[in-house]
């Protein structure tokens, strides 16, 4: 058992398990990932925690391609996890498609301390 | 097929007339809804970019500089893709080729024409007016001029002692001239001023220095090559090194008129702000409006923001014209004014006069409506008069108190803290997030911070609880000079929209408007899913008008509606089961204190509202938390929810030696009957059963208090916040009628009250009377909100956590997938 840097897809589940302006959270080791959909079907995924106090973000209001934390209010662009102005920060944001139905997220460049990731990810 | 390369549509070009506070705020506010659509130009003849006019007062006394007082930059017209002209004047408008015709000979083609021209110093036609020393004040040039004619010991005239004239003295007398304002009048300001209240100012600006002559008429200015007297109608010549006309500013209409367009004061506009030639709209001071022009910015930040909408084709805004409020920018000399100043047929009259501390209050009403304020000395509770003013409030309920202040109506802690000019920049203003007066003066001037929005945005101070919002009001006031604090006559929803809370209420009924997207598209909203201010307003008022038929949407909910749980701030969850009246059993005891155990909840704790909360569930956790406390009888005590919270009781005339009824079965009783419905906000019951008022009802939405001849109802009390102690409603003399009485007032706050009002902010706009019209003088009336009461609870009373426990909504509380 050895530590790598690895990049994979891993499938999440189906678009149509998430609802429309809503989320779905996804570990990764112990780091919750929230999964967006938006009300036109584009799909985000951004670590769970909101720049300003860590709040959870998948438990937020959805709304165009943003989304409002539901712990004091900043507001977060989805594409590019950046706290709208004035307020400043950024969540790390993940690489996602969606192919047959089916939501991939891509997890670049961690550290992977389990052997055989890619077997997990049908 | 061969593929060309298309050429990029050309955009329609949009050309600017003035670039003024007015002009560029339009702009503004058309970029923020289409910041793509125009190819825009901007000409000013001033050889400036954009700068804050307002703030020439303290430039002129020497507090800020030129640079202060910059709003938009020529970078900021670079980052918009804007062509700025600086120092050109416009000539005229060609409207046949459609063409901007500049006095030096260019000509620009355009699609669009903006023309906000502004006003200029009316300069009265005296001989000697257009010597050199004789200024208006309008513009840095004049600024210019002034400054280089101040010298020590000299003496400067002010022609003319209204709002502007007081301030140009003010700032005079601050580089040591001898000030003289000549006014025509017998008081100062007599626009904005009765002659008690002019009086005083007139003391208080001589207290300063400054001599103020009345009823002083102007002959001629003498001099050769530069002005150095000023001759009175009775012959007496005043010495001057410098004259400063303020006799009144006129619309500045030379660019409509050569270009024909149809104008009489100012450029007549109508609701959309275009003139008689459909591609050409005018905002500002240039502009007349339903016969009436204004000279101050909030009405034209108004207009700015319906011409913009119209601007970027949404087609959906209207301006009805603005209320306006003066203040004076006069370090220490506090004047207000708003609406009516003299008291004319059917009007009454409230006044205050404390000639010893320099006060005097006025307020006017008619038919228990305030329609007009006049305030000198102590303007605190300008702001408050003024909303009340605009709200059309009934005061009856407020009269006895009303000069001495809203701090006097109950509200407690706030009023006191008084005088935010005062104090010291380390007062903290903002509690809940820890922001001091310093850090928001620092970013009003840094920023250029108009609004009450701004501020949130920039310091985070009154975003949250928002009981800090009038003092932050107060000094955006402080700061800023003029009526900034006032908020528009009417407040739109949000940013999504130009729509406010009543339009949607009355549209969603006009047109049957069933869902979400129905009213985005009948309302032309500029968001394509709106916002987490809108949706859940939008969400609760189709509820309220189609209790039987409207799917509620989960996802316009805020999490703690949606999880039917409050999320703490490690993003666990707290339960709150519901105690009927504060009144539980051993066997319900041990039940909660099994699942605690069960679940290895962290906290137990006892809650202000007479129940027990379990804190840190984890959200997974949820439906089974729940699925054990639905089997041992519990429902949902709806502690997240904008709905009823607690019935708190006390035991009553059961075991206590005092009371007078069983307040603990009517507290059942009521709370039996209106759990479960969705309201604008939360909303707290009482039953005490006698006046000693065990169970605070007198700080609830609705309280009642047993006497031993029945019950008295109250109504708008608060607790939190902003303390407010209810409104008496009524006696009545039955259980039932408590019950008929209750559940109407409710279903009136239900349908009528904006989104996230409590009770006590509602009937403070509305007035207390109105809703004694709705539930005492009209029985009829009442027993129908009962009824439509009691039907939308067919369709709410059900419990959202057995209903969860059971599977519904199983994807919001799915196990996260964890990827290995
Ligand atoms: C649990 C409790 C404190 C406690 O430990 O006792 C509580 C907890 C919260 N209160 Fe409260 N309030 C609690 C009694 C009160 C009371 C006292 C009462 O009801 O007798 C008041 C003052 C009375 C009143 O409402 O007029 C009170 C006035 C507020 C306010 C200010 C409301 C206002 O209109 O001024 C807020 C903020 C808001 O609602 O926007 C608030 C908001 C909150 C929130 C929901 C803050 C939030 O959004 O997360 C807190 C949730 C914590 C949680 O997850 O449980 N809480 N809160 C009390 C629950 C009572 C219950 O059994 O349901
Ligand atoms: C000293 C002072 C203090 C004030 N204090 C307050 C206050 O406390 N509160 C308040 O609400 N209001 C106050 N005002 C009024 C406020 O400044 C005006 O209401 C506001 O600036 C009007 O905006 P506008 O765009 O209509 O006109 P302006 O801001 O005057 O802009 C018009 C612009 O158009 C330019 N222009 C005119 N004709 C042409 C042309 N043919 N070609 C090119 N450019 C042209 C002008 O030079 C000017 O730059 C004050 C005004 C002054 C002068
Ligand atoms: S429980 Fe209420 S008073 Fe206590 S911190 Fe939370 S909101 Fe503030
Ligand atoms: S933690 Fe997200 S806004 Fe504070």
């Amino acid at each position: 058992m050895n530590s790598t840097l690895k990049s994979a897809w891993y499938t999440i589940g189906q678009l149509t398990d998430i609802p429309r302006l809503g989320a779905k959270v996804v570990t990764f080791h112990g780091q919750p990932i929230a999964v967006f959909r938006t009300q036109t079907d584009d799909v985000f995924a951004l670590n769970d925690l909101c720049p300003h106090k860590g709040g959870p973000l998948s438990q937020g209001i959805v709304h165009d391609h943003k989304v409002t934390c539901p712990l004091h209010g900043w507001v977060i662009e989805l594409d590019s996890g950046s706290a709208t102005a004035p307020d400043e920060g950024c969540s790390h944001t993940y690489p996602v498609r969606v192919t047959a139905g089916k939501i991939e997220i891509e997890i670049q460049n961690m550290a992977v301390i389990e052997p055989n990731t890619e077997t997990l990810s049908t | 097929m061969t593929q060309t390369h298309s050429i990029p549509p050309e955009k329609p070009r949009l050309i600017l007339i003035g670039n003024g506070m007015a002009g560029i705020r339009t702009l503004e506010e058309l970029l923020k809804l289409t910041p793509e659509l125009y190819d825009i130009t901007v000409f000013g003849d001033e050889p400036y970019a954009n700068y804050n006019r307002i703030m020439l007062s303290p430039v002129l006394a020497g507090e800020q500089t030129i640079p202060d007082i910059m709003l938009n930059d020529d970078d900021w017209y670079d980052r918009h893709g804007i062509t700025l002209h600086k120092g050109v004047r416009v000539e005229r408008i060609d409207r046949l080729t459609r063409q901007v015709i500049t006095a030096d000979g260019g000509s620009f083609a355009y699609d669009r024409v903006l023309i906000a021209t502004g006003s200029r110093a009316f300069i009265p036609p005296l001989p000697g007016a257009d010597l050199p020393g004789v200024v208006g004040f309008r513009s840095i040039a004049d600024i210019d001029t002034m400054l280089k004619n101040c010298r020590e010991d000299g003496h400067a005239i002010v022609i003319g002692g209204g709002l502007l004239g007081l301030e140009a003295a003010a700032g005079l007398i601050a580089h040591g001239m001898n000030v003289t304002v000549l006014h025509r009048n017998s008081n100062l300001m007599d626009r904005q001023l009765d002659p008690a209240a002019g009086r005083l100012l007139e003391k208080s600006l001589e207290e300063r220095g400054i001599t103020i002559r009345l009823n002083a008429n102007t002959q001629n200015l003498s001099g050769v090559d530069y002005v150095t007297g000023v001759t009175l109608t009775t012959g007496e010549i005043l010495p001057a090194d410098l004259v400063v006309m303020a006799a009144g500013i006129r619309p500045n209409i030379d660019v409509a008129l050569n270009s024909r367009l149809y104008c009489e004061q100012g450029i007549v506009v109508d609701d959309t702000l275009q003139t008689y030639d459909p591609k050409i709209y005018a905002v500002g001071e240039c502009v007349q409006h339903r016969k009436q022009c204004y000279g101050l910015v909030a009405p034209l930040f108004e207009q700015a923001k319906v011409c913009a909408n119209h601007l970027a084709q949404f087609g959906i805004a209207k301006y009805g014209g603005s209320m306006t409020s003066t203040k004076l920018k006069v370090t220490g000399v506090d004047v207000f004014s708003a609406g009516e100043i003299h008291a004319g047929e059917g009007h009454e009259e409230i006044v205050l006069a404390d000639a010893a501390r320099g006060v005097y209050k006025k307020v006017i009403l008619r038919d228990n409506t305030i329609e007009g304020a006049v305030m000198v000395g102590d303007t605190m509770d300008g702001a408050w008069y003024f909303q009340l003013m605009r709200d059309k409030t009934d005061v009856t309920a407020l009269r006895e108190h009303l000069l001495f202040g809203q701090a006097h109506v109950g509200d407690a802690g706030h009023g006191a803290k008084a005088r935010v000019a005062s104090l010291p920049d380390s007062a903290e203003i903002c509690g809940c997030n820890g922001v001091c007066k310093g850090d928001i003066v620092k970013a009003i001037n840094e920023h250029k911070l108009f609004t009450l929005d701004e501020v949130r945005a920039h310091t985070k101070a009154s975003a949250s609880c928002g009981s800090c919002t009038g003092l932050v009001e107060d000094l955006l006031a402080s700061t800023l000079g003029g009526d900034y604090s006032v908020a528009p006559s009417v407040k739109s929803m949000c940013a999504c929209t130009d729509a406010t809370h009543d339009d949607v209420r009355a549209g969603i009924y006009r047109h049957g408007l069933q869902d979400i997207r129905a009213i985005f598209g009948q309302f032309n909203w500029k968001t394509a899913d709106g916002c987490a201010k809108c949706r859940p307003a939008l969400n609760y008022y189709l509820l309220c008008a189609w209790p039987e038929t409207y799917q509620d949407d989960p996802q316009s909910r805020f999490i703690n509606e949606r999880a039917h749980a409050n999320i703490q701030k490690d993003g666990t969850y707290s339960v709150i089961p519901r105690i009927w009246g504060g009144v539980t059993s051993p066997s319900e005891l041990r039940a909660i204190a099994d699942v605690a155990e069960r679940y290895k909840i962290p906290t137990v704790k006892i809650t202000g509202g007479q129940r027990i909360d379990l804190l840190g569930v984890k959200k997974e956790q949820l439906p089974e938390v729940w699925r054990d406390l639905s089997a041992a009888g519990f429902v949902s005590g709806h502690g997240y929810a904008k709905a009823l919270r607690t019935v708190k009781t006390c035991v009553g005339k059961e075991w206590c030696r005092f009371g007078t009824q069983d307040s603990t079965s009517l507290g059942i009783r009521l709370e039996q009957r209106t759990w479960g419905s969705w309201m604008p906000h939360k909303f707290k019951i009482a039953v005490s059963g006698c006046p000693r008022n065990c169970a605070e009802a007198t700080v609830k939405d609705l309280g009642v208090v047993c006497v031993d001849s029945g019950y008295e109802l109250s109504v708008g009390g608060n607790a939190g916040i902003k303390v407010r102690v209810t409104d008496f409603l009524c006696k009545v003399a039955t259980e039932d009628e408590v019950v008929e009485y209750t559940t109407a007032f409710i279903q009136l706050y239900r349908e009528e009250a904006h989104y996230l009002d409590r009770t006590a902010p509602w009937i403070e706009r509305v007035g207390l009377p109105y809703v004694q019209r709705r539930l005492i003088e009209d029985p009829v009336g009442r027993t129908e909100l009962a009824a439509r009461f009691r039907l939308s609870q067919q369709f709410s009373q059900t419990d959202p956590w057995a209903e969860r426990a059971a599977g519904k909504e199983s994807h919001e509380f799915a196990i996260p997938l964890e990827l290995v």
